[in-house]
């Protein structure tokens, strides 16, 4: 067994591992870490394939923003795992099933090579880097395709704006005809809230 | 070098590439550890020469030895960890913030043959190690089980979201112009022009043509390593001391660590997307390290000097600045220079 090999089953183990825990972690904050150690391995997977571009892609888009937000957002929330765990029977048979397409999907593509089909293997001339093959092709073969992308992109980005605008706020101005009839209570409320413990 | 290498291969065999690239990364890790311990040092000379006080200068002549004689007492402090605390996640948070400053030097180029690994898409990797360095950051916040760590988090985390956006642009065009990833041929790609060919190479390097991208970078990078006036995540005066603050002892001190290596990185790669790297800014001296080394100094003492000027942003005009200035001005200088390289003045051929 070569060093590449066992660098790869390293990763893979550590891949697997992660995974698995992202699905039984009853802490979803820890949830999240696990599969920030997932993709962390994956792009050390991608990175022995050589495709180095794919490897620092995941990491940087993934791990460094796309996750960064979504722990932002698992952090405020209060969750309750019992209660979310109460579903868990009836909606296992539909989970299974989009499971086994999954895996029935992936052997297709991964078995390609062992039923003879003639695998699209991507080979580049060892002088061009990878990134700058990748961006020859979405520019040259693939641009209608990647300009479509792009603009789904784009519309995704505006449409989230224009969901969440409240509209321009027009001035500070405050009326004080309104201002003499306020209450205390109107203004603030106090709360009172126990102190909580684990 | 090639001497070094063939002794070192009939001296250990086989193992040896290996403990040489060790070798190589102790020999980069520990002036990177003295560089901090010292930036420290001269922060606070600076600072106090800024604000017409002294400084440290009871230990040690000058107070050279204060550093040293801080990091000892941290090493003996105790490291609290707060009860209801995620002691796990409380323990490897440091650890986190640590390990992308120093895992970013293995691409940084000090001269041309002076690099730990010269790889293709070393500015790839470089923004993918920095990207992670909020992991640190967030985790301590979270795991602390404190409302003032928690809201250092909050804030860090969007606001590292928002500026890696605008520092992605501005190294967008600075490979645009060198056409290529690699660190070492960014610096090459500088070294041409007519300003080099006539002996003042230093206006030919990044920052002229790319004035506003080299503005946005350093403006960025401050707020990246959270510094004043970016130091919303920390500001003491708001949020007592954000993230850190249940921190205590060495846990504390490796945070320390991380955010004062994290500046010396963002100097050096400013100095080598935008300032020449290891050229020498007239063409009668040579080039070498020493001249990236004076870039640093010069761009860690800017960092020293916004702190000592400028008060803290409010948490909507940093937001502001980073999505509705940065990001424009960053869309439009992309296009400039799009345009630019595309007409017949193109200075990049």
């Amino acid at each position: 067994m070569d060093f590449q090999t066992l660098v790869f089953f390293f990763l893979s183990a550590i891949l697997v591992f992660a995974s698995l825990r992202v699905i039984t972690a009853r802490n979803p904050v820890h949830a999240a870490l696990y599969l920030i150690l997932a993709f962390f391995s994956c792009g050390g997977v991608w990175a022995l394939l050589q495709a180095e571009f794919l490897a620092i892609a995941i990491i940087l888009v993934y791990v460094g923003a796309v996750m960064v937000l979504f722990l932002f957002v698992v952090m405020m929330l209060d969750i309750n795992i019992d209660r979310i765990r109460q579903g868990f029977w009836h909606y296992l048979p539909l989970g299974a099933l989009l499971g086994v397409l999954m895996v029935v999907e992936m052997g297709l593509v991964l078995g390609s090579k062992y039923f003879q089909v003639p695998a699209s293997e991507a080979m580049l001339p060892a002088n061009i880097s990878n990134t700058k093959g990748l961006g020859a092709l979405m520019f040259s073969d693939y641009v209608y395709p990647f300009e479509l992308a792009s603009i789904i992109l784009l519309v995704g980005m505006i449409a989230a704006i224009v969901l969440t605008y409240r509209g321009p706020k027009k001035s500070k101005y405050t009326n004080p005809a309104k201002q003499v009839f306020v209450k205390a209570k109107d203004r603030i409320r106090v709360l009172q809230m126990p102190v909580e413990k684990d | 070098m090639d001497a070094l290498m063939n002794f070192g291969l009939g001296m250990f065999g086989g193992v040896w590439p290996a403990v040489w690239t060790l070798v190589k990364i102790v020999l980069i890790v520990a002036p990177l550890m003295l560089g901090v311990a010292y930036l420290t040092w001269a922060e606070r000379k600076v600072i106090g020469y800024m604000q017409v006080r002294i400084g440290p200068n009871r230990v040690g002549p000058w107070g050279l030895i204060q550093p040293i004689a801080d990091g000892l007492k941290l090493l003996m402090k105790e490291i609290i960890v707060p009860s209801g605390s995620n002691k796990a996640i409380f323990i490897i948070a440091p650890m986190l913030a640590i390990a992308p400053a120093l895992a970013a030097w293995a691409v940084v180029p000090f001269t041309d043959s002076l690099v730990l690994a010269n790889i293709d898409a070393s500015l790839l990797y470089i923004m993918a190690i920095t990207s992670m360095g909020v992991y640190g950051i967030i985790l301590s916040g979270w795991a602390s089980n404190s409302k003032y760590a928690f809201l250092g988090a909050m804030r860090s985390a969007a606001q590292m979201v928002s500026y890696e956006i605008s520092m992605g642009f501005s190294l967008i065009c600075v490979l645009m112009v060198s056409n290529s990833l690699n660190l070492v041929d960014i610096v090459y790609a500088q070294d041409h022009g007519r300003f080099a060919e006539w002996g003042v190479g230093f206006l030919s390097w990044n920052w002229l043509p790319l004035l506003p991208m080299f503005l946005v970078y350093l403006i960025s990078g401050v707020a990246e390593t959270n510094r004043a006036p970016f130091d919303v995540a920390e500001g003491e005066s708001e949020i007592v001391a954000g993230f850190h603050v249940e921190y205590s002892g060495m846990a504390f001190a490796v945070f320390f660590l991380a955010e004062y290596a994290n500046m010396i990185l963002v100097a050096a790669l400013t100095s080598i997307m935008f300032l020449g790297g290891w050229l020498s800014p007239v063409g009668f001296l040579p080039d070498g390290a020493l001249w990236l080394f004076a870039k640093m100094a010069f761009v860690l003492l800017l960092f020293l000097w916004f702190r000592a000027t400028f008060p803290r942003y409010r948490y909507d005009q940093l937001m502001r600045l980073g999505w509705k200035v940065f990001v424009p001005v960053c869309l439009v200088w992309l296009f400039v220079v799009g345009a630019w390289m595309m007409s017949p003045l193109n200075i990049w051929k």
